[in-house]
């Protein structure tokens, strides 16, 4: 089932096309990455599909309900982490959290239940009377995600939730991601960490200069670049450059006590490397293939659409 | 839509706002401070009759008191990136403006009542028709509580611009209103001139409603209250509108 839908949105910042017909489908379940290097659209694209934010054209739906024909209804299905993670600063920890949980109809025993959960979950209770002003960077995001899970939405956007955190704040909400998706939220998370997606996502668009230039699975999309391939090989003994002038690798380059060896065909490479230390008395000390990252993909789509 | 959960969301704006906005130093400056100042810049010294004045100065008290907060309220929110975050709640543009409405009314009114309160048992204040008071404390709260949501919509994220712009337009209006004068004293061109104000019609209420002496009827004053109130609230829908579509 399509739980979040965006269909052909577009907004203009004056003569600026920030986003141009971009459509999105998520399926029940998934946690959905959407990919850019910064200024591609990505927070504009979720400003729309999540109402704070009036599209020129196009529409966005989130489990079936229109957001910007029917925002009250719509938003009552989806928690938000919005960019900065901010919070109302002059209230506690507490009281940001229980006052978000009233706008979703939560009677007092199962909010102050499910806060006291959130709160120690994200190591915040002894904290939880104290203003969200004393609080460090990483904290504040943290009462940002309180507020954002606090309903068990069926839908949860988050937008650079780990921009500037600390490692221990990143794990966290890394990990929250992966529990709430576990307890059935499906997740639009917008990021430029590559490895945060790779890690997270079932499902991935990218987008640059406001459209989206690829989707598909992490894996699908390092596919989609195999002839970026290379085996990295590292012998006991010295070797000569010129040894690797062999049929199936293109060139060849020393990467510290390794060697990269960049091919079209992988098994064909190993094969007449396993030859070659047969031939030249060679001890192989190690010896991998390797596909291209997520962030190689990155940067070579993106680099292509420029 | 839901107007269950429209009118949720109104309440824990309204709740949110009078938590973190009423006694914020612009507020209580501008709100409560300075109409106690000006009035008695106006009083000391002059042999005036406090119980004939006081109306005007409830009407001011109010004036000051319910535009101060929704004044304050949207800048802040944009310049501390909160607005964002209340946006994505479930809420509206017209519940958020609403619910502003309804926090800057409230705080009008009780400041206003505990003013009139206090003058009543220390000046022992008249009172010609209670009923008109009670229906004057909310018009006035309203009204003026909506033109400090109005004055605060243009995407301003300073809220010291956004009190500096206000405190122009407020001083003005005041200005116009010639509320310490009687209405039946002004010349021509200055009783034209108190007719572009909505708070000359809040004193003539508070003046009909205390000393029985109101100038217009008090129905004249009332439709003309709640048109201002319409218009107001109206305007401050269109502003925000064009503010989310513009992202600012």
């Amino acid at each position: 089932m399509d739980i979040i839908n965006a269909d052909h949105l577009g907004k203009s910042f004056g003569p600026v096309r920030a986003v141009d017909d971009v459509s999105i489908t998520v399926k029940e379940g998934e946690i959905f990455g959407f990919l850019g290097p910064n200024g591609a659209g990505k927070s504009t694209t979720i400003r729309m599909m999540t109402g704070v934010l009036t599209p020129d054209c196009g529409s966005a739906h989130i489990c079936g309900i229109d957001i910007h024909k029917n925002p009250l209804e719509a938003k009552m299905k989806m928690g938000i982490i919005p960019e900065n993670g901010t919070v109302y600063s002059d209230l506690t920890a507490e009281q940001n959290i229980l006052w978000t949980a009233k706008f979703y109809g939560m009677d007092r025993v199962s909010r102050q239940k499910r806060a006291d959960e959130i709160l120690s979950y994200l190591g915040l209770a002894e904290r939880r009377h104290d203003v969200v002003r004393t609080f460090s960077k990483g904290m504040r995001q943290r009462i940002s995600i309180a507020c954002a899970i606090v309903p068990s939405p069926p839908v949860l956007f988050l937008d650079e939730p780990t921009g500037g955190l600390d490692v221990y704040s990143r794990r966290l909400v890394i990990d929250t991601v992966r529990r709430m998706n576990e307890e059935g939220s499906t997740v639009f998370l917008t990021t430029h960490n590559i490895e945060e997606a790779n890690e997270l996502c079932t499902l991935i668009s990218v987008i640059d200069k406001g459209r989206i230039i690829v989707t598909g699975s992490p894996e699908k999309l390092k596919k989609m670049f195999d002839t970026a391939n290379y085996v990295e090989i590292a012998f006991e003994q010295p070797v000569k450059k010129e040894w690797f002038s062999i049929d199936g690798i293109s060139h060849a380059e020393l990467h510290g006590d390794k060697w990269r060896l960049y091919t079209n065909d992988p098994d064909k490479a190993v094969k007449n490397l396993a030859a070659l230390a047969v031939r030249e008395r060679l001890r192989i000390f190690s010896i991998s293939t390797s596909t291209p990252t997520l962030e190689e993909v990155f940067v070579q789509l993106t680099a292509g659409a420029s | 839509m839901n107007i269950k959960l429209f009118i949720r969301s109104i309440l824990l704006v309204a709740e949110k706002d009078m938590r973190i906005y009423n006694f914020k130093g612009g507020v209580v400056i501008f709100g409560l401070l300075f109409p106690f100042i000006m009035f008695l810049t106006f009083f000391i010294g002059r042999d005036l009759d406090i119980v004939l004045f006081f109306p005007a100065f409830l009407g001011m008290m109010l004036f000051f008191a319910a535009s101060s907060n929704g004044l304050l309220i949207t800048p802040w929110e944009k310049r501390e990136k909160t607005y964002e975050r209340l946006l994505s709640l479930p809420v509206t543009i017209e519940s958020i403006i609403l619910g502003d409405i309804l926090a800057g009314s409230l705080f009008g009114i009780i400041i206003t009542a505990i003013t009139w309160g206090a003058g009543s048992l220390i000046l022992h204040l008249p009172l010609a028709n209670p009923l008109l008071l009670a229906v004057t404390f909310l018009l006035g709260g309203v009204t003026f509580a909506a033109l400090g949501t109005l004055l605060s919509s243009p995407s301003m994220s300073n809220p010291s611009n956004a009190m500096m712009f206000s405190n122009l337009l407020r001083l003005s209006l005041l200005f116009i209103s010639g509320i310490f004068i009687p209405l039946s004293r002004l010349g021509s061109w200055e009783f034209m001139l108190t007719s572009f104000s909505p708070l000359t019609y809040l004193v003539d209420l508070f003046n009909g409603a205390i000393n029985g002496n109101g100038f217009y009827p008090a129905v004249l004053d009332i439709t003309v209250l709640v048109l201002v109130i319409l218009a107001f609230i109206g305007s401050t829908i269109l502003i925000q509108q064009r503010n989310l579509m513009k992202g600012t």
